[in-house]
């Protein structure tokens, strides 16, 4: 729909940059859209964006965790912190569907919302779609647009397993919300099923004993230093309900994006996951056989990851590649 | 004929629910009711004054004056029962987040009539609880929402002791979908975590909590099956028996009554051949007076016309004729228990009985109902129930006569009149409360206002009774938003869970689904994503039974669904679409606010640059108003005539196709 009023890709990037929230809703329904025909669009529109600048001091948070652990209330309490300090936040809100009829029940989004009418949060929900194994493709690229037009890009999933690995392969900062009381974080964690987060959250603080008793056994099975190096991983308590602790989460999201900045990590790793998910995208698109066509996965990956100048604009050629052949 | 007057029974409270437009304008309505008969009081409030706004809000546009009377302040109390002293009379009050501030402003206005409080009688509705279950117009949290019930049971037992502080009700339940043996759970549940948190409150001594039993009394709904619903009353008032004596240990019989009023069941009236309601209002009255030892104490029922729109003074009057009939001119009240003794009653109670227990006790393992409320487990399974209804409607496995069966018939002389048979609210209403109230807010004495405000304030925080200082406030000339104002600051707000994500039912498998459900993928394929539905409850109307099944409905149907609950406004509908990039728009409006509502949201649309997504509305819509609404650019309007939802789902993804090109509209 909308897209109609942004006549080229290059007009709809800068929209998007500005902040425009028709412009932004434009280009999400283009990122979602499936048809061979409107996936060029969407490749052009990546790539103007990533013409623009790297966001180095923006931000992507991944919030994960099993149901029931309160997540959409921690990422509520958390906007509203980010809110209050003048960061502009965008969400990606995945929910799952049903393998049988397709349909969906999406996001909650009211929860997230510090205000009516408060220009400076977008909420998308997606549904998962099928994708059992992981997040879908399209959030890959709906976190970059969301990341030209707000300071901080929150994916909440739900889940443990694949779709974690995927969204540790999306964020900057991935922070794992468990259950108090439930030991299968502790049992996850432990059986590396849970690819380790950055940082560890013990939602629903509240809860006294079952909350504590949760959050020293994390602490217990958790080996502290995260694997990518120079980074310890904290375990936090919070009770998104009381608002207590959540200060110190985003305190402590925000540290851990200092540090990656400080390593220069952040950049360099963006783009390594970025070929992850242009290597997903294009398999998605043209399957295994396109990939063969591309000289196969290896080489596809060290070409991505050696291009340093324009990852996006590279994605694109690629496209238009495989397309004539 | 002396001697058989003697012998008869008494009759019940006869009421009838109303209130409209203005606190004058009510007036002269319950001053006619009255004159016709009439023999207590039940006062409907408008949507604005139920959740805490005053009539000026923007919240409250489109919305004064629709469902009930708007009260603002102690002027418009004293207005609504000028001529009605207070001491004769009997008033119910249909209220509940506000029930404290509702009850403070009856106080202060027989003190201005001269009239001793303590000797007032009605009752307060007072139930919040059910309110996060159904109607949905609770305004707090539920621990602060126990907390104003419970000041306000404990305030009246010591001050207004005839007073029924509290009507539980299972009416709502059923409306959102409840079978007769969760209607007794879930209503029983209630009275016990409102009964509990009395007594934890310390506020009323153990010797004088058997008081606080005996003025629980219910709001009970009575569906059509008439024989389960006698049978559901006898099972209320054995339960409700055994709870008083072995979970409480209450003595006195007579504060062990299941003590009950009655609106019979709205939700079965019909639209299409709306007369058939007279007799279905008749038979349902039938299960809540036939049997001695289970008779309801008070009864309202619904006009004939209720599914149209607002009835009209003699609709109204019609709906109290009926009750005299039963009373006066029939010989039921002459007669003890006629099923005492009925093997086949006597099976039936039990059964209900066995099943509620079980119930009981699944909610009390998970914590009580407040627990299971905050959880959205007790909703989902009224969703569950409801969305099983409907199937059955669907399938023609439950019979409605003249809506899945028998649906040809003549012109009803009824509707065709040139007010189509319903009432207008004077439109006017609004602009004159507004005016009226602005008048009021400079007319009054500030320091007073602020100091009684500050009074109310403290109260709340340090968990002092909330009802002296409510009085208080309505001397002082507070207003109903003022009030509410400071409880949310102190208590904050609340949305309850919406309850609509239950697993697919098995049942619902039927073949016109999958063909839409066909439909609906295929054109999502054209358009490169699953198709995305908003559905939007725009507006205070917190009636949302109809918005869940369509989300369930539409959800079975492949839809991606956008459902954020009751309460938003225009602006967060509109951005929500934008935002969610859905195809279609589906909003539901039952307060009689819709053209109001539908404009703002158009003007919404288009100010955000969305003004090309389809936008579509279910609802009670008159027709004219229909008509009106389609010229602007509506899409479609559904109303309870299209019970067949799969239809529904069918011409949502035609107006999508058309709003594409994939299809030229005819």
């Amino acid at each position: 729909m909308q897209q109609a009023n942004f006549k080229t890709s290059v007009d709809l990037a800068a929209a998007v940059s500005e902040g425009d929230r028709a412009a932004l809703a434009a280009a999400l329904n283009l990122l979602d859209d499936q048809r061979a025909s409107v996936r060029s669009k969407a490749a052009e529109l990546l790539a103007q964006l990533q013409l623009t600048q790297e966001f180095p001091d923006k931000h992507l948070v991944g919030i994960t965790g099993p149901p029931g652990a309160g997540k959409s209330t921690l990422c509520a309490a958390l906007i509203s912190v980010w809110r209050k300090r003048g960061l502009r936040v965008g969400v990606l809100a995945v929910d799952p569907s049903s393998p049988i009829s397709g349909g969906a029940f999406l996001g909650d989004r009211l929860r997230m919302q510090t205000s009516y009418e408060d220009d400076g949060v977008f909420v998308r929900s997606l549904s998962s779609r099928g994708q059992f194994g992981g997040l879908s493709a399209e959030v890959w690229p709906m976190s970059v647009v969301m990341l030209a037009g707000f300071d901080i890009v929150l994916i909440e999933t739900v889940g443990v397993g694949q779709r974690e690995a995927d969204i540790a392969r999306l964020c900057d900062t991935t922070c794992y919300v468990a259950q108090p009381g439930s030991g299968d974080s502790v049992q996850f964690l432990k059986a590396g099923i849970l690819e380790v987060p950055h940082i560890l959250v013990v939602n629903k603080e509240d809860m006294g004993d079952v909350a504590r008793r949760t959050l020293a056994e994390l602490r217990a099975a958790l080996n502290r230093e995260h694997p990518d190096g120079d980074w310890e991983v904290p375990v936090l308590p919070t009770s998104a309900t009381k608002n207590a602790g959540v200060e110190t989460l985003a305190d402590v999201i925000h540290q851990h994006h200092n540090t990656l900045k400080a390593q220069q990590k952040l950049v360099p790793r963006r783009r390594r996951y970025q070929t992850y998910w242009i290597h997903k995208r294009l398999q998605e698109e043209f399957g295994s056989f396109g990939i063969e066509q591309l000289g196969g996965e290896q080489l596809l990956l060290t070409q991505l990851e050696e291009n340093e100048v324009d990852l996006l604009q590279h994605y694109e050629s690629l496209r238009v590649h495989l397309n004539k052949s | 004929m002396s001697q058989d007057t003697a012998k008869r029974d008494r009759p019940w409270l006869m009421r009838t629910y109303s209130g409209h437009s203005s606190a004058q304008a009510s007036n002269q309505l319950y001053r006619t009711n009255l004159s016709r008969g009439q023999t207590g009081l039940s006062v409907a409030f408008d949507l604005p004054t139920q959740t805490g706004y005053d009539s000026d809000h923007p919240l409250a546009r489109g919305e004064v004056g629709k469902v009930g009377v708007p009260i603002n302040h102690i002027g418009d109390m004293e207005a609504l029962f000028d001529q009605i002293p207070l001491d004769q009379m009997n008033t119910s009050m249909t209220i509940n987040a506000t029930a404290p501030w509702l009850l403070a402003l009856y106080v202060a206005v027989a003190e201005r009539q001269g009239v001793d409080p303590s000797t007032l009688q009605g009752t307060t509705q007072n139930d919040v609880l059910k309110e996060y279950l159904s109607r949905g117009t609770y305004i707090y949290p539920p621990a602060p929402s126990v907390r104003l019930t419970t000041d306000l049971i404990a305030y009246t037992v010591a001050n207004i002791p005839k007073w029924n502080p509290t009507n539980v009700c299972s009416y709502h339940l059923q409306e959102a979908g409840a079978t007769p043996t969760q209607e007794l759970a879930y209503a029983l549940s209630t009275a016990i975590a409102i009964l509990d948190a009395v007594k934890a409150s310390g506020q009323v001594s153990q010797d004088c909590f058997h008081d606080v039993f005996g003025r629980i009394s219910f709001f009970v709904n009575a569906g059509i099956r008439f024989v389960e619903e006698t049978c559901k009353l006898r099972a209320f008032g054995r339960m409700w028996d055994e709870l008083a004596q072995q979970r409480y240990g209450i003595e006195n019989p007579k504060q062990r009554r299941f003590r009950y009023g009655v609106q019979v069941n709205s939700l079965g009236l019909t639209e299409s051949q709306p007369e058939n309601n007279v007799q279905r209002i008749v038979l349902e009255m039938l299960a809540v007076t036939l049997s001695k030892s289970s008779r309801a104490r008070a009864i309202q029922l619904p006009a004939w016309n209720e599914a149209l729109g607002l009835p009209r003074p003699w609709d109204q009057q019609w709906a109290l004729r009926m009750q005299q009939v039963l009373a006066l001119e029939t010989d039921l009240l002459e007669y003890g228990d006629l099923f005492e003794g009925s093997h086949v009653v006597e099976r039936k109670v039990q059964e209900l009985i066995s099943g509620a227990r079980e119930e009981m006790s699944r909610v009390e393992s998970q914590g009580g109902l407040v627990a299971c409320i905050e959880t959205g487990y007790v909703k989902s399974e009224l969703v569950r129930s409801h969305t099983l209804r409907m199937r059955n409607i669907e399938s023609g496995e439950l019979q409605i006569i003249g809506v899945n069966c028998f649906q040809e018939t003549a012109e009803s002389p009824l509707t065709a009149g040139e007010e189509s048979g319903i009432m207008k609210v004077d439109k006017k209403a609004e602009e004159e409360q507004i005016a009226s109230l602005r008048s009021f807010r400079l007319n009054r004495e500030h320091s007073r206002v602020e100091q009684a405000l500050e009074l109310l304030r403290t109260a709340a925080t340090n968990g002092n009774n909330i009802m002296p200082p409510s009085i208080e406030c309505a001397r002082a000339g507070v207003t109903t938003g003022e009030w509410s104002e400071v409880l949310r600051e102190v208590f904050g707000e609340y949305r309850a869970p919406t309850g609509i994500d239950i697993t697919p039912l098995s049942e619902s498998e039927s073949e016109a689904l999958v063909i839409v459900r066909e439909r609906v993928r295929n054109t999502g394929k054209e358009l490169g994503r699953p198709l995305r539905l908003l559905i939007g409850k725009p507006g205070l109307d917190g009636h949302s039974n109809g918005a869940e099944q369509i989300a369930v409905k539409a959800r079975d149907a492949g839809f991606e669904i956008v459902y954020e609950g009751i309460r938003l406004t225009p602006a967060q509908i509109a951005r929500a679409a934008q935002e969610e990039g859905v195809h279609l728009i589906g909003l539901s409006i039952l307060s009689g606010s819709h053209m109001e509502l539908i404009d703002d949201i158009f003007i919404e649309l288009k100010n955000i640059g969305a003004a090309d997504i389809p936008v579509v509305i279910g609802g009670i819509i008159p027709e004219e108003d229909a008509e009106h609404l389609l010229q602007n650019g509506l899409k479609a309007v559904f109303t309870p005539k299209d019970m067949d939802m799969n239809s529904i789902m069918d011409a949502m993804v035609t107006i999508i196709r058309q709003a594409h090109g994939l299809e030229t509209s005819t």
